[in-house]
C-alpha cells in the first residue's frame, strides 16, 4: 500500500508560501465570461460554471500544477499494489452550506447522481466495479480492471461532490435548489444577479481552519471584450481569467502598475487546438495532403502574431503538460517546398476546401485568415465557412466540414483527454469531442486500450511514445497550439493559482494584501 | 364610444397578428442550425450519446415536430410562456427580472431623444439659414451618422477611463449595499452614458422631422392668417405650426417606442447592461428557444401596443382624425 498522508502537503505548502502573514478579508472582483446557464455542476459542466461552481463545490481529491493528487475531501488516499483498489478516508467534521453533515453517504449518492448526469464521468467510472462506504468516512472503490488515469478523475470538474440531503428521490433537472447550490467548498452562494453579478461569501464553518481569507467573491458578466479590458483598467474588476480579453489586449493590460499575469492553472486542461481533416471524403482524406497542411502552416508565426507570443508550438497529439507526453516523433516544420512535392505527389488537382473557423472571437477569425494564406501559398484554395456556436457544433458534429478549427482539454492524461479524438470506437455522430476527423486505425485503438488499462508507468510511457509517433506521421488532424490563457490580476492578490485548474478552485487558498 | 368600439376591433386583430407571429417566430427559430441539447453538450468540453440523448428528452426535441408545434402555441393561448431548460426558470420569471433595467434604459433615452429633439428642431426652424440652425443641423448629421457601437466606447474611454466621471459599465454599483435614494442615484449615475449614447441617433432623426415639418406648415395659408391677425409670434410657432408639424414626429415615436423592449442589444452589450435584449441575444446563440420566443413574442406585443396609443395620440393632436367625414 502506498499512503500518501495530507500533512506532509501542508507543511509543503506553508514553506512555498514563505514567511508573509497572510491576511484576512476583502473583497475580489473577477470576471466570469460568458455568464453560465447554471451553478449546480453535477448538472451543468462547463467552463464558466466550473470556474464560479468550483468554489461552493468539492472533490475528493485536487491537483497541484504538476498534476499530483493533493487532498480535499478525501485527506488521504491509497491505491493497492495491483490498481484495483482505492481507498479514500475523508475529513472530519464537514458540513455542507446548509448546516447538514457530510458523510460518504454522500459520496456514495454522488456516484449515482453523476452517472445520470456527467458524460466524462461516466467514462472514467465505466471502468469501477463498485463503490463502497465501510464507515461514515471512508470510500472504497474496486476496479473492473487496473485504469491509470483514474487517479486523476476527482477534482471538483470531473466529480463534485453533490448533497444527498437535498437530491436524492427528486427530479435532479427541475430541483428547486439548484437556483441557490449548497456545497461544502470554501464559499457559499448569496445571490445571482442575472445578467450582473454572482456574489459568493465566505463559508465561516469551513473545515480547514483559516480558510478561506476572503470575504466576499463578485463573478461580474461583463458581455463585450473591450468592456471587460475597461473593467479591469478602471479598477472595477481585479482578476481577468484567462481569455476574458482580447490577445492583443493582455499585453496593454499587463504594463498597468500592480497588475501580474501567469500562465499557470491550466496545467489540467492543457487546452490543445488543432484543425479536424476529414479523413472521410476529398483531399482531406488523403494523407500526403495532411501532411502538406502541416508543412505549410507557419504555426509560429501564428503563435507569435496571432496569439501575441501566447502559447508552445505542439508536436502531436498530446500536450507538453500533460502526462505521457513525448518530443520524440517527426516533425512538421514550417516547409512550404516540401508541401508542394507531398501535394505534386498526390497529384493533387485544385480542389478547393473549406475552413470553418471557432466563432469564438477575432483571434480566432485572424488565424482562419492566416492559414487561408499559407494554404494558398503552396496552392491549395481555402473557403472561410462561417457558423456561430450552435451552428459550429452542429457542423462538426454531423462531419459537414473539410477543416474546422477546434480546441480540446487533456483533463491531464491521455486516456482521458486525448485517446477520445483518435480510437474508432469514439467516431459517434453528435458530439463534437470525440474522434470527428473519422481516424481509423486499429492496431493503434488496441494500443490506447493496453495503455489506459496498465498498471506501471514506465511501460504506459513507453506504449503512449509509440502511439504518439504513429499518429503524427499519420496526421489524422493538423495541430495547432498548445493554447495560453494568461490570467491577470493585481499583484496583492496572492496565493491565487495554485492548482491545475487555477481559478476554478484556487479562491479557497487565495488572499488579498492590504 | 366610438374611441372604445375602434380599439376592441383592434385588440381582436392585435390578438390574431401575435399568434400568426409566434407561429412564424418558431419556424424561424427551429430553422436555425444546431439545437438547445447541441450547444450545452457543445460547451461541455465533453459529451456521449446518451447525454445528447437524455438533454433532447427534457427539453422536449424528440417529439415530432408538429407535437412541438400543437404545444407551443397551446402554450401561447393559455398565457404560459414555457421554461427554460437551459437556465432552469419560467420564461416570464426570466423576462420579468430582466424588464425593468430595459425599459428604464430605453424610457430615459426614449425621452432624451423625443424632447431634446424637438426643441432643438423648433429652435433651428424658429432661426433657419442663421448660425444656430447650421450648428443644430451640423451636430444632429453627426450624431445620426456615427454608428453606435462606435460612440458607445468612445463614450466610455472619454468620460469613464480618461475623465473618471461616470462608470463606464453595469446598471449599479455591485455590492454597494445602497438602499432608497442612494441606490436610485447610483442607478442614474450608471444610466447617462447609456441613456444618450442610445437616444443621440433617435435626437438627430427627431430635430431633422421637426425642423423640415415646422418649415413646411409655416408656409401654410393659416399661418398667413394668424400672422395677419396680429399674433404674437411665439404664439403661432406653439399653438398654430408646432401641433400641425408634430404629427409625423409622433408617427416616429411610436416606431421608436415599439423598440423600447428588443432594441438596446448593442448598448447593453457594451454597457454590461442586464436587460432583455442581451437575454435576447444570448439566448439565441444558446438556442433557448422558449426563451427567445418569449422575448420575441413580448417585443411583438409592445409594437402592437404602441400602434394603437399612436392612433389614439394622433386623434389628441389631431381631433380631425377617426371622424367620419
Amino acid at each position: 500500500m502506498k499512503l500518501l498522508k495530507a500533512t506532509t502537503f501542508l507543511v509543503a505548502a506553508t514553506m512555498a508560501t514563505g514567511a508573509v502573514a497572510q491576511q484576512d478579508g476583502g473583497r475580489l472582483d473577477l470576471i466570469v465570461q460568458p455568464e453560465p446557464p447554471s451553478l449546480m455542476l453535477g448538472l451543468v459542466q462547463n467552463a464558466p460554471t466550473q470556474m464560479v461552481a468550483g468554489q461552493i463545490y468539492e472533490g475528493l481529491l485536487r491537483y497541484n500544477t504538476d498534476l499530483e493528487p493533493q487532498p480535499s475531501l478525501a485527506k488521504e488516499w491509497s491505491i493497492s499494489e495491483d490498481g484495483m483498489t482505492y481507498t479514500f478516508i475523508l475529513n472530519e467534521g464537514v458540513s455542507w452550506h446548509d448546516g447538514e453533515p457530510f458523510s460518504s453517504e454522500d459520496v456514495i449518492f454522488s456516484t449515482k447522481f453523476l452517472q445520470d448526469n456527467h458524460a466524462r464521468f461516466r467514462g472514467a467510472f465505466s471502468h469501477v466495479e463498485s463503490v463502497e462506504a465501510p464507515d461514515a468516512n471512508t470510500i472504497v472503490i474496486h476496479m473492473k480492471e487496473p485504469y491509470g488515469p483514474f487517479i486523476n478523475a476527482f477534482e471538483a470538474g470531473s466529480m463534485p461532490i453533490v448533497p444527498k440531503h437535498i437530491y436524492e428521490g427528486t427530479d435532479y433537472a427541475t430541483n428547486e435548489m439548484n437556483a441557490t447550490p449548497i456545497g461544502t467548498g470554501p464559499y457559499e452562494f448569496v445571490e445571482w444577479e442575472k445578467g450582473s453579478y454572482i456574489h459568493l461569501t465566505k463559508n465561516e464553518d469551513y473545515y480547514i481552519d483559516g480558510l478561506p481569507h476572503i470575504d466576499d467573491l463578485y463573478y461580474r458578466v461583463v458581455p463585450d471584450a473591450a468592456s471587460r479590458a475597461v473593467a479591469f483598467e478602471t479598477g472595477e474588476v481585479d482578476v481577468l481569467p484567462g481569455g476574458a480579453v482580447e490577445n492583443w489586449d493582455v499585453a496593454r493590460l499587463t504594463e498597468m502598475d500592480n497588475v501580474c499575469s501567469s500562465s499557470k492553472g491550466w496545467e489540467f486542461f492543457a487546452p490543445h487546438a488543432w484543425m479536424w481533416l476529414n479523413n472521410r471524403e476529398g483531399p482531406t482524406a488523403d494523407k500526403r495532403f495532411r501532411q502538406a497542411v502541416m508543412f505549410a502552416m507557419d504555426r509560429e508565426f501564428v503563435k507569435d502574431v496571432v496569439w501575441n507570443g501566447f502559447g508552445t508550438v505542439p508536436t502531436g497529439p498530446v500536450s507538453s503538460k500533460t502526462n505521457f507526453y513525448t518530443d520524440d516523433v517527426p516533425q512538421y516544420p514550417y516547409d512550404p517546398e516540401k508541401a508542394k512535392e507531398l501535394l505534386d505527389e498526390m497529384g493533387y488537382d485544385g480542389t478547393p476546401v473549406r475552413l470553418l473557423p471557432l466563432p469564438y472571437g477575432e483571434t480566432w477569425q485572424r488565424w482562419a485568415e492566416a492559414v487561408k494564406q499559407n494554404l494558398g501559398e503552396v496552392g491549395i484554395e481555402v473557403e472561410i465557412d462561417s457558423a456561430d456556436v450552435a451552428g459550429w457544433n452542429e457542423k462538426t458534429a454531423n462531419w459537414d466540414y473539410d477543416m474546422a478549427f477546434t480546441y480540446l482539454y487533456q483533463y491531464g492524461d491521455p486516456a482521458l483527454g486525448v485517446a477520445r479524438n483518435y480510437v474508432e470506437s469514439q467516431i459517434q455522430k453528435g458530439s463534437p469531442w470525440n474522434n470527428v476527423e473519422g481516424y481509423v486505425n486499429p492496431e493503434m485503438d488496441k494500443l490506447w486500450e493496453q495503455a489506459a488499462v496498465e498498471p506501471d508507468n514506465e511501460k504506459r510511457q513507453e506504449l503512449y511514445t509509440e502511439i504518439q509517433q504513429q499518429i503524427v506521421e499519420d496526421v489524422p488532424v493538423a495541430w495547432l497550439l498548445e493554447i495560453e490563457f494568461p490570467t491577470i490580476y493585481r499583484c496583492n492578490v496572492k496565493n491565487l493559482i495554485t492548482t491545475g485548474i487555477g481559478l476554478n478552485d484556487g479562491l479557497r487558498d487565495a488572499w488579498i494584501e492590504e | 364610444m366610438a374611441i372604445a368600439g375602434a380599439i376592441l376591433s383592434r385588440l381582436l386583430k392585435a390578438a390574431i397578428t401575435l399568434l400568426a407571429i409566434a407561429i412564424l417566430n418558431f419556424f424561424l427559430v427551429h430553422a436555425a442550425p444546431g439545437d438547445p441539447a447541441a450547444v450545452l453538450a457543445g460547451e461541455a468540453g465533453a459529451a456521449d450519446e446518451q447525454m445528447i440523448a437524455d438533454l433532447r428528452a427534457q427539453f422536449g426535441l424528440d417529439q415530432p415536430f408538429y407535437v412541438q408545434l400543437a404545444r407551443y402555441v397551446g402554450n401561447i393561448v393559455t398565457l404560459d410562456l414555457g421554461y427554460s431548460f437551459r437556465q432552469g426558470q419560467p420564461v416570464l420569471e426570466l423576462i420579468l427580472e430582466r424588464l425593468p433595467a430595459t425599459l428604464i434604459l430605453t424610457l430615459t433615452a426614449f425621452w432624451i431623444s423625443l424632447v431634446a429633439g424637438v426643441a432643438l428642431g423648433v429652435a433651428a426652424s424658429a432661426r433657419v439659414g442663421k448660425f444656430t440652425d447650421t450648428l443644430i443641423t451640423g451636430t444632429a448629421l453627426l450624431f445620426y451618422a456615427t454608428p453606435l457601437y462606435w460612440a458607445a466606447l468612445m463614450a466610455v474611454l472619454v468620460f469613464s477611463v480618461q475623465l473618471g466621471w461616470l462608470p463606464g459599465f453595469g446598471y449599479e454599483t455591485v455590492g454597494s449595499g445602497f438602499g432608497g435614494l442612494a441606490r436610485a442615484l447610483d442607478i442614474l449615475k450608471h444610466l447617462i452614458l447609456p441613456a444618450l449614447t442610445l437616444g443621440l441617433f433617435f435626437m438627430a432623426v427627431y430635430m431633422r422631422m421637426t425642423r423640415a415639418s415646422m418649415l413646411e406648415v409655416a408656409q401654410q395659408d393659416f399661418v398667413k392668417t394668424a400672422r395677419a391677425k396680429g399674433l404674437n409670434p411665439a404664439t403661432i410657432r406653439r399653438r398654430h405650426i408646432l401641433r400641425n408639424a408634430l404629427l409625423p414626429v409622433v408617427t416616429l415615436a411610436g416606431l421608436q417606442a415599439g423598440q423600447l423592449v428588443g432594441g438596446a442589444v448593442l448598448t447593453e452589450t457594451v454597457f454590461a447592461w442586464p436587460g432583455i435584449g442581451r437575454l435576447m441575444f444570448e439566448s439565441l446563440a444558446a438556442r433557448d428557444y422558449n426563451t427567445i420566443l418569449g422575448v420575441f413574442l413580448v417585443s411583438a406585443a409592445m409594437v402592437i401596443v404602441f400602434n394603437i396609443l399612436t392612433d389614439l395620440v394622433y386623434r389628441l393632436i389631431d381631433p380631425r382624425i377617426g371622424h367620419k367625414a
